[in-house]
């Protein structure tokens, strides 16, 4: 059985190439069946496959499956092949990614209902999950890459899915060049392996790196530090989030699989595959997990602001990328894949919810014009409670078990741990905050509008299966063992730090009742004054990364470019067209079709000929 | 054949003719304007090529001389067959033969 893995991702790309040579002209019907179906088919032969690996490791070590397919490309000594690898990490990435991504697919039909670009939503979104299921399944980081770059750029065209609005462009656009930023930097951390690895086989480039590198030596910093680029970019962590949000212009399924469930995760699991390098860089290890609460804080205070319903649920997936970079920067590594899991269940959870939330305020985001949607909306409303309630971590949900693990090994973490927890605690009282603001907001309080519950099976079927993932997910033991090194903090924490991390985001949860049920006043009174007001517009502007990358870098690349139009470079092409010109009209001045000229020209030149002749 | 010692007229004075019928030619072409004149001009400028040949061929004794006179004359006879029916073809559809007037291959 486990050697029909090349299925899981060839389904999805033959669903692909069916939607894309049908040419859109495929009727919607048979497009969601090809669509939703082939991913729906990946995801069995997935669970096949998935089954007879973890049977063959009945009782003993994991050990991983490689099949080759063929090989990709030979140059020299270098090599690479057309591999699948699996283990557990790739396993889980592969349940995740077919099994979260099916649902959504099947969430799609419902959603995209209509739609003029029925057909060629799902022929993108099977090129994706091709290139994902690429990405995590790759044995080597060349294929690995080709998967990255596949999902940058289905993440491109979905997020400018809708693209007659030009905003819609503008946001694929930065989306694109975002990460593009930080895949730069990846291709040169591959390179700086390759060049004094000679193998990019991650298993084999890994061990020998263990062998040949000393512990934070020069060339595992930069490696490390150049493969943080790529993750940074892809995952949306600081500096480099401020696509994520904007990508949100794309239909909001795209949201959930590909913003808040897959794609956005890539960079964590990049860090997880490659975590013998971080090993050997502990300095850049302990940056990921600063890199990580920073940005779970400062995502959190945005998401306290926002007033777009899916901006919120963006800021919110930055902020619980940022914790699995913390559970990354700390060692806890597989905790960091089981939050990644958990996340992918409650966060696409939510984003469909606020999907059907969306279709029946018939395409109205803002949370203030909703209001009172507990009534008329009561499966959205419990869906996307359950939804609050696991990505607040209340106990017993999936959130908590995850969020859990993470803050314990933070706290467990030897030196400068104690400081990652607290920023990780803060955090949890922030997302308690933000969560349940958004819920109020949404659902009760004064009602705006009448609406109704869209219907339909493949609308709601989904929301319920991730309903049930969401609240009992953590009970599911991820074969990480194998894979990755155990994490340091198997003892429980002491019994006040459990109090605080359970406490807090019920405190939150509290705070956001108070302020946005019970004396509304007071918020709005509170964004509205002062130094409130000040803060308020600051959170909302992202902290303003925005706009200090307008003026640091695109404001001086657009005045570079304006002083440079007129170069020499340019001057020499302007020149030479100019001279040409110039001799053009002088020599079509003797072309003026009389005769007569041309007849004494001739004479003129014959006489001039036969003068040299003659005197010279 | 004119035989040397019959000679009369010295060499340099039939060269001198050809030169000023040649130049009349040319001038007669750069300052007529009606395009048969400037045909005719053309048949003058030929002749007098014609003419400096047949001087050489009778200089020299050559008959090659004689022979390029019959192939020019030829040449002209054909030239002025076409041309005419250009001019005629031209004066059908301009209604003129004027040579300032037909420019229209302007560069």
């Amino acid at each position: 059985m486990i050697d029909l893995i090349w299925l899981v991702p060839t389904i999805p790309f033959l669903g692909f190439l069916a939607l894309m040579l049908s040419a859109g002209k495929m009727p919607p019907l048979a497009a969601g069946m090809v669509g939703a179906g082939s991913i729906g088919l990946s995801f069995f032969v997935a669970c096949l496959v998935g089954a007879s690996y973890l049977s063959m490791g009945q009782g003993g070590e994991l050990a991983p499956y490689t099949q080759t397919l063929w090989t990709w490309l030979s140059v020299g000594d270098f090599s690479a092949g057309f591999s699948l690898y699996l283990d557990g990490l790739s396993l889980v990435m592969m349940f995740i990614i077919t099994g979260v991504g099916f649902l959504i697919h099947v969430y799609a039909t419902g959603y995209m209902k209509g739609d003029p670009g029925f057909a060629r939503f799902f022929c993108y979104m099977n090129l994706f999950v091709a290139a994902m299921l690429i990405l995590v399944l790759g044995d080597n980081l060349l294929l690995l890459f080709m998967g990255w770059e596949g999902v940058g750029l289905c993440s491109y065209l979905l997020i400018g899915f809708w693209y007659k609005d030009p905003h819609n462009g503008y946001c694929a656009r930065k989306a694109f060049v975002m990460t593009r930023v930080g895949d730069a930097s990846m291709a040169l951390g591959l390179f700086l392996i390759f060049m004094s690895l000679g193998t990019l086989d991650i298993q084999s480039a890994m061990n020998t790196a263990e062998s040949q590198w000393q512990s934070g030596s020069g060339i595992a910093v930069a490696v490390t530090l150049l493969l943080l680029g790529g993750a940074v970019g892809k995952s949306a962590q600081l500096p480099l989030q401020t696509w994520l949000p904007d990508a949100m212009a794309g239909p909001t399924p795209i949201s959930a699989l590909i913003h808040a469930a897959t794609m956005v995760t890539a960079g964590v699991y990049l860090i997880a595959r490659t975590h013998v390098f971080y090993e050997l860089a502990p300095g850049v290890q302990y940056l990921v997990g600063v890199i990580g609460v920073l940005t779970l804080l400062m995502a959190g205070f945005t998401a306290l602001v926002q007033n777009d319903i899916k901006k919120v649920l963006a800021f919110s997936t930055v902020s619980q990328i940022g914790y699995m970079f913390l559970a990354l920067g700390v060692g806890a590594w597989s905790s960091a894949v089981f939050h990644l899991m958990t996340h992918a269940f409650f966060k696409a959870l939510l984003f469909l919810t606020a999907g059907s939330i969306i279709l029946a305020m018939h395409h109205e985001q803002n949370i203030f014009k909703m209001g009172g949607l507990r009534r008329d909306l009561p499966f959205c409303f419990w869906m996307f409670l359950i939804g609050c309630l696991a990505l607040t971590a209340l106990p017993f949900t999936s959130g908590f078990f995850s969020k859990e693990e993470i803050l314990a090994a933070a706290l467990a973490h030897h030196d400068g741990g104690y400081l990652l927890w607290l920023g990780g605690v803060a955090g949890a009282f922030l997302t308690g905050l933000y969560s349940f603001r958004l819920l109020f907001l949404v659902f009760f309080g004064e009602k705006h509008h009448e609406t109704e519950e869209v219907k339909g099976n493949n609308l709601q079927l989904p929301l319920v299966l991730l309903a049930v993932l969401s609240l009992l997910g953590g009970y599911i033991a991820l074969p990480l063992d194998s894979v990755l090194p155990h994490a340091e903090h198997d003892a429980h924490p002491a019994l006040h730090y459990q109090v605080i991390m359970i406490g807090l985001p019920m405190l939150g949860i509290l705070l956001a009742w108070y302020l946005f049920v019970k004396r509304q006043d007071i918020s709005r009174s509170l964004a509205e004054n002062g130094f409130g007001a000040t803060l308020h517009r600051f959170f909302f502007s992202q902290w303003g990364m925005d706009w200090l990358y307008a003026k640091m870098i695109i404001g001086p690349y657009v005045w570079l470019s304006k002083i440079n139009r007129r170069d020499f470079v340019d001057a020499l092409y302007n020149g030479t067209a100019g001279l040409v010109r110039m001799t053009h009209g002088w020599l079509s001045e003797t072309q003026s079709g009389h005769l007569r000229w041309y007849v004494l020209c001739v004479a003129m030149g014959l006489l001039l000929l036969v003068s040299i002749g003659v005197f010279a | 054949m004119i035989s040397v010692t019959m000679q009369t007229v010295p060499m340099s004075h039939g060269l001198i003719l050809a030169a000023i019928l040649f130049l009349l030619g040319l001038a007669g072409l750069l300052v007529r304007r009606n395009l048969v004149f400037a045909l005719i001009s053309l048949e003058v400028m030929l002749n007098a090529a014609g003419l400096a040949f047949i001087i050489g061929a009778s200089r020299w004794g050559d008959v090659n001389g004689q022979v390029m006179f019959l192939m020019i004359l030829t040449l002209a006879a054909a030239e002025v067959a076409v041309g005419l029916g250009l001019v005629l073809q031209l004066f059908r559809k301009h209604g003129t033969v004027d040579l300032d007037v037909l420019s229209e291959m302007k560069g």
